[in-house]
C-alpha cells in the first residue's frame, strides 16, 4: 500500500502562537514552550547565532527554527526551537558541539541539522551546519553538494561561537536537502 | 527506517507567484537529494506527559473557569500514517488557528474582527498506538489578508507533526468541506495538480455529536520508508 505524503502549506505568520505560545504572548496555556529551555548534554559548549535573509537580504524575523543535532558523543537526541524575532532577527543557540557520527561503514563530519518555517516558505527547509575545522571528506552528505556550494553549510567563527546566516535566496543561496 | 526521497511534485513549488511572500523567501535552486542519515531517520520524541489536561480543548484551554471560546463547536480528528500506510503512534500533533471571527491572538495581527477573550487558538494533541488523535475547537472564521489583492484565507487550522524521524517533519494546514474559499487562495492553490483537495476535510456525520458538535476528519500522510515491506499492517 503506499499513499502520497500530504501536501506542505506554509506555516504563516502567526506560526509562534502554535509552536510558542508563551513566547507569542499567550501564557500559562502551557508550562513552558517545548524546545525553549537550555540544552544539557554531553560535550563541548558552543554558542551559534545567526539570521536567515531573504532575496533582498532583508532579515526574515518571522521565522521559526528547529535544531536536531548530536551530543559530543555522536549520538543523535538535542532538539531544540527558536524564533527568529531578536532585534536584528537573529537566532541564538547555546549547544554542546556534535560528534562524528557513523553512517553507512563510514563517519559523517559533525554537523546540526536545521528545519525552518515561516510565512513565504511553502515546505519547510532542511539544511545543515557544518563546522570548518573538521574533516570533511569523508562526509556522505557533503559529497553531494557541488564544492563551490559546500560553503554555505560551514558555520563562520566569530568572537562567542560560530555564525550561521542563511540565505533563501540569491550568489549565497543556502544549499536546502531533500532527504 | 530509511526515508523515501521527497516527491517534490505533491507539494507547493518554492516559490509560487500568486502567493507574494513566497517571491522573496522561496529558494531558487532545487533541494539537493541527499542520502537519509540517522540525523534524519531520527527525532525528537515526546511522551504523552508534556501535555497538559487541556492542550486538546481549544474551547477551554484559554478560557476563564467555567467560560467557553464563542464559536461553531468543532472536534477535528484524523490518522497519522505514513506512505506505506502505516500508523505513526505517540507522535506529537500541535495545532492553531484564529477564532470564530478570523482574528489570531497575535501580536502582529490587526484584522478589524474582535479578539475572544476565551480563545487563544493554540492546542496540542498526541496520536495514540493506532495514530489517530482527536481534539475540540470552535470553527475558525475565514480572514482577508494583505497578498496585493481581495484575498480571503479559507477557514483552516494549521497542522505541525513530527513523526519518528526530523526527515518526516511536516506543517499544513487543513480546509473545511464545502468551502469556496479553498479555490480562490493562491496559498491553498499553490499545491500542485488541485492537491489542495487532499487538504480538505470532510464532514464526518458518525463523529458528530448531537445537540453538540459537529466533527470534521482529517488524515495526514508522512513520508515513509524507501522499500515498502509486504507486512504493512497498519
Ligand atoms: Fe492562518
Amino acid at each position: 500500500m503506499t499513499q502520497r505524503e500530504s501536501p506542505s502549506q506554509t506555516a504563516g505568520p502567526y506560526v509562534h502562537i502554535g509552536l510558542m505560545p508563551n513566547h507569542a504572548g499567550l501564557p500559562g496555556l502551557y508550562d513552558g514552550d517545548l524546545g525553549a529551555g537550555p540544552i544539557m548534554a554531553e560535550g563541548q559548549p558552543v554558542t551559534l547565532r545567526g539570521r536567515i535573509l531573504d532575496g533582498e537580504g532583508a532579515s526574515v524575523t518571522d521565522a521559526v527554527l528547529e535544531v536536531w543535532q548530536a551530543d559530543g558523543t555522536g549520538t543523535p537526541g538535542i532538539w531544540a526551537r527558536r524564533s527568529t524575532d531578536g532585534p536584528d532577527g537573529d537566532w541564538v543557540l547555546d549547544t554542546v558541539r556534535p560528534g562524528p557520527m557513523r553512517f553507512d561503514g563510514g563517519w559523517m563530519a559533525p554537523h546540526i541539522a536545521l528545519w525552518i518555517v515561516a510565512r513565504g516558505i511553502n515546505l519547510g527547509l532542511q539544511t545543515r551546519i557544518y563546522f570548518p575545522e573538521d574533516d570533511h571528506s569523508a562526509d556522505a552528505v557533503l559529497a553531494q553538494v557541488p564544492p563551490g556550494r559546500r560553503r554555505t553549510l560551514m558555520a563562520v567563527p566569530d568572537a562567542d561561537g560560530y555564525r550561521f546566516d542563511i540565505h533563501l535566496q540569491g550568489p549565497d543561496e543556502t544549499v536546502f536537502l531533500n532527504i | 527506517m530509511t526515508l523515501r526521497p521527497r516527491d517534490m511534485s505533491g507539494h507547493p513549488p518554492a516559490i509560487a507567484p500568486a502567493y507574494r511572500s513566497s517571491r522573496l523567501r522561496g529558494p531558487t535552486q532545487a533541494p539537493i537529494a541527499i542520502p537519509a542519515t540517522p540525523t534524519e531517520t531520527t527525532g525528537p520524541v515526546f511522551g504523552h506527559g508534556v501535555l497538559g489536561p487541556l492542550d486538546g480543548d481549544l474551547i477551554r484551554n484559554f478560557a476563564a473557569p467555567g467560560q467557553m471560546a464563542i464559536g461553531q463547536r468543532t472536534i477535528v480528528h484524523g490518522r497519522v500514517t505514513d506512505e506505506a500506510g502505516r500508523a505513526v503512534p505517540n507522535t506529537l500533533v500541535e495545532v492553531w488557528q484564529a477564532n470564530a471571527g478570523g482574528r489570531y491572538r497575535h501580536a502582529k495581527e490587526g484584522y478589524l474582527a474582535p479578539l475572544d477573550p476565551n480563545f487563544g487558538g493554540c492546542g496540542r494533541v498526541m496520536t495514540d498506538d493506532q495514530g489517530r488523535y482527536r481534539f475540540e475547537t470552535v470553527k475558525p472564521g475565514a480572514y482577508p489578508w494583505p497578498n496585493g489583492g481581495n484575498d480571503w484565507r479559507p477557514a483552516h487550522i494549521h497542522f505541525s507533526v513530527f513523526g519518528s524521524g526530523f526527515g518526516q517533519r511536516l506543517i499544513t494546514q487543513m480546509y473545511f468541506e464545502g468551502d469556496p474559499l479553498v479555490a480562490r487562495c493562491p496559498i491553498a492553490q499553490s499545491i500542485p495538480a488541485g492537491g489542495a483537495e487532499r487538504l480538505v476535510a470532510p464532514l464526518d456525520w458518525e463523529e458528530t455529536v448531537p445537540m453538540d458538535a459537529r466533527a470534521y476528519r482529517f488524515d495526514i500522510i508522512l513520508r515513509g520508508p524507501l522499500a515498502t515491506p509486504f507486512e504493512a499492517t497498519p
